[in-house]
């Protein structure tokens, strides 16, 4: 039972799961969930008294029943209790006053990282303003490493998604040449596939193989299938960089997209016998998103925030090389509006870069939400700030086949000049050996360069 | 492309040619002129419009009158209930009230009620448009090879402010054996007005969204209306002779598949 008296009231929370609920801000999916605080003072008063629960609690008090629930088990299993005891004195509020603090250097906060969990994570998170969020995360630092170098201070990477409603091989790759063009693609290039057919799967993988190669481009591919498709494929001797999967904070949403912890490892250990990184051996990517786990109907009720950070716990045990929050395609019962969309996208991306994790953003919305480029903008913006990974880079925002708005390659170069980013090292002497780079280090492509054109004519 | 009408030429952009048969291999919004590293105006007025159009597809209320007219012509009865959704944007927020019927729709159905081998479902989801538009044309050509086979097809039920989820309801209600329901897709930039054909045998409130078979993209440019009512029939005559519908179905046809279903299911 937890409490606080405000303005003279008292309100009382039955557990930790209701006291972390009632404390975050307001969402849709919350509300639709019947777990969200009945009024703005209930929200407060919750906030007030999850500021003043001891870190340890947390530890003690599981939000999914540790033997019902193998990412509870994870996270418990593996905390580190000696990275932990420089913050085991502190409650929650303590240690956003902490992570604020000069003394919350980059080094410090690195440190920590093992001995944090998803669930004093979230709770922080819930007491912050977005100012906190973003400068606390812009201090943590995050390196990972395949073909190129990801993370470094002042740059901002891109995923190349240059997806297309039948897979069209040359649909997709006009796409390819033109984010390459404008200097996306660092990240990964990664093409969500309109099936699941394996054999589909198998020729797009060749197809950005055949790309990489042909442009001896410093950066890796992916073919976003299911983990089961991506391990037979390695098994068929696919070129396959980076495995892809969706994650969530809780055993049975990971059931509903037919995975376990399990099969995550058997994956990683397939594509790690490969040795196709030249540079390091970060090769899960992850993606995830607020709401995933109430859509499945596994929340077990708890909020959605909350569960998302569990699911960068479970990211965080296989070292990725990139984890990407996929913040407003999932719709407005679980994010309404452009508001609920930029305050998630702090949070996530503050949670798992406190974690370890290399964190991007799909900053998108849907069409069916209230929201629109003007949003966007400001969560793009907001995370620049926040030193976020990378973001996407679709053609013109506009991605044809999942039918949802995401950011452009324009979009990513504008913030690149704003905040003075620059692409992975690796990648950015490559797009100076094409040509693209005009005397200012900006990307100013004059022409689609023949040995690019030459792709479309396979 | 319809938005392609409006795509302005762009001025003073010495590769906007270049960029011109690169255009046919794909809808993406490729090699749009730019000012600096930012979109030029005509490429941004350009998407706005497009955003502009599936919001207000989004937002357009069904003329029920109209399609009831237009469905009355296939010869079946055509009944027209609510959700339990009271207005569009508590559906929006709401799925599920939107998988449950209205209590006044429950009478309704009790009326009709009886022996059917497949019910027949229309609502208009997240784009009246799309089933204003889509939905009489691919009945036209499903209905009549239904009876040539000898299906007995319930009334068809024109639902307001549906999920996919309440085609189970009216199925159960009516007793029908399995159910097709018609619905408006998210509308995405490109495609303001896709319909949707959700197809689930034994339908009730156990039936999960992996037993549902899924025509996606139903419209003049994506799937066209005769291949949509032939793909319906087939895996309506593979869902009878096997008696299960979803996952276990998905073999006999790979391009059933919804294309947006990773996540969360577009209006399900």
């Amino acid at each position: 039972m937890y409490n606080a008296t405000v303005a003279g009231n008292r309100h009382t929370f039955p557990d930790i799961v209701a006291l972390l609920a009632k404390a975050s801000p307001l969402r849709s999916g919350d509300v639709l969930a019947g777990i969200a605080a009945e009024s703005d003072e209930e929200r407060v008063a919750a906030q007030c008294a999850l500021a003043d629960l001891p870190l340890s609690r947390l530890l003690d008090e599981h939000v999914i029943p540790y033997e019902a629930d193998e990412v509870t088990r994870l996270i418990i299993d593996t905390h580190d209790r000696a990275a932990f005891a420089p913050i085991a004195h502190l409650t929650v509020g303590g240690l956003r006053d902490w992570m604020l603090s000069d003394a919350a250097t980059s080094v410090a906060l690195a440190a920590l990282v093992p001995g944090l969990t998803p669930e004093m994570v979230a709770a922080v998170a819930k007491i912050c303003r977005a100012q906190d969020l973003i400068l606390i995360a812009a201090k943590c630092r995050v390196v990972t490493r395949f073909r190129n170098t990801l993370g470094l201070p002042e740059c901002l990477s891109v995923r190349l998604q240059p997806n297309h409603p039948t897979d069209d091989p040359k649909g997709i790759a006009a796409s390819i040449l033109d984010g390459l063009l404008l200097g996306a693609g660092d990240a990964v290039i990664g093409i969500n596939p309109a099936t699941d057919s394996p054999e589909r799967a198998h020729t797009l993988l060749a197809l950005l193989d055949d790309i990489r190669c042909r442009l001896d481009i410093p950066t890796q591919s992916c073919v976003l299938a299911h983990v089961t498709t991506t391990l037979g494929l390695i098994q068929k001797g696919a070129p396959v960089d980076l495995v892809f999967q969706s994650i969530a904070g809780t055993q049975a949403a990971n059931r509903s997209f037919g995975i376990d912890l399990a099969l995550l490892h058997e994956a990683r250990d397939a594509a790690l016998g490969l040795r196709r990184g030249t540079v390091g051996d970060n090769l899960m990517y992850f993606e995830t998103g607020q709401g995933s786990a109430l859509s499945a109907n596994a929340h077990h009720g708890v909020d959605q925030q909350t569960l998302e950070a569990r699911a960068y716990g479970v990211a965080r045990a296989f070292k990725p090389l990139l984890v990407n929050t996929v913040v407003g395609f999932i719709g407005p019962e679980y994010l309404h509006d452009g508001k609920q969309i930029i305050r998630a996208g702090l949070e996530d991306h503050f949670c798992g870069k406190l974690l370890g994790l290399p964190m991007g953003c799909d900053v998108c919305y849907t069409n069916h939400a209230e929201a629109d480029q003007d949003d966007m903008d400001a969560l793009l913006a907001l995370l620049v700030a926040a030193g976020v990974t990378y973001v996407m880079g679709v053609p013109g925002a506009d991605d044809i086949m999942l039918g949802y708005q995401s950011t452009s390659f324009h979009d990513a170069l504008t913030m690149r000049e704003l905040f003075r980013r620059r692409a992975a090292p690796e990648f950015e002497t490559w797009l100076q050996r094409q040509g693209l780079l005009d005397a200012a280090n900006r990307v100013r492509p004059r022409a689609v360069p023949s040995r690019f054109r030459a792709l479309l004519d396979a | 492309m319809s938005n392609d009408v409006t795509r302005r030429p762009t001025p003073n952009q010495e590769a906007a040619d270049a960029w011109a048969p690169l255009r046919r291999l794909t809808a993406a919004r490729i090699g749009l002129a730019r000012a600096g590293a930012s979109l030029a105006t005509s490429a941004l007025l350009d998407f706005r419009l497009a955003h502009a159009r599936a919001r207000d597809a989004v937002h357009t209320a069904l003329d029920e009158a109209a399609l009831r007219a237009q469905l009355e012509a296939l010869g079946l009865p055509v009944l027209t209930a609510a959700s339990a959704a009271a207005d569009r944007s508590q559906y929006l927020l709401r799925p599920d009230l939107g998988r449950s019927l209205a209590s006044s729709a429950i009478s309704t159905l009790d009326l009709h009620a009886g022996r059917y081998d497949v019910a027949l479902v229309v609502t208009e989801g997240l784009s009246a448009g799309a089933v204003q538009t889509h939905a009489c044309p691919v009945l036209t050509t499903l209905v009549p090879t239904l009876a040539r086979e000898g299906w007995c097809i319930a009334p068809i039920m024109l639902v307001r402010l549906g999920r996919v989820a309440i085609g189970d309801r009216v199925a159960r209600a009516l007793g029908a054996d399995s159910v097709v329901i018609l619905i408006g897709e998210r509308p995405g930039l490109t495609a303001p007005d896709s319909m949707g054909a959700y197809l689930t045998w034994n339908p009730g409130p156990q039936t999960t969204d992996a037993e549902r078979n899924c025509i996606s993209n139903i419209r003049p440019d994506g799937t066209g209306y005769a291949d949509a009512a032939s793909r319906i029939a087939h895996l309506l005559r593979e869902m009878r002779a096997r008696r299960l519908s979803g996952v276990a179905l998905k073999d006999s046809s790979d391009t059933t598949q919804s294309i947006t279903s990773d996540l969360s299911g577009p209006s399900s």
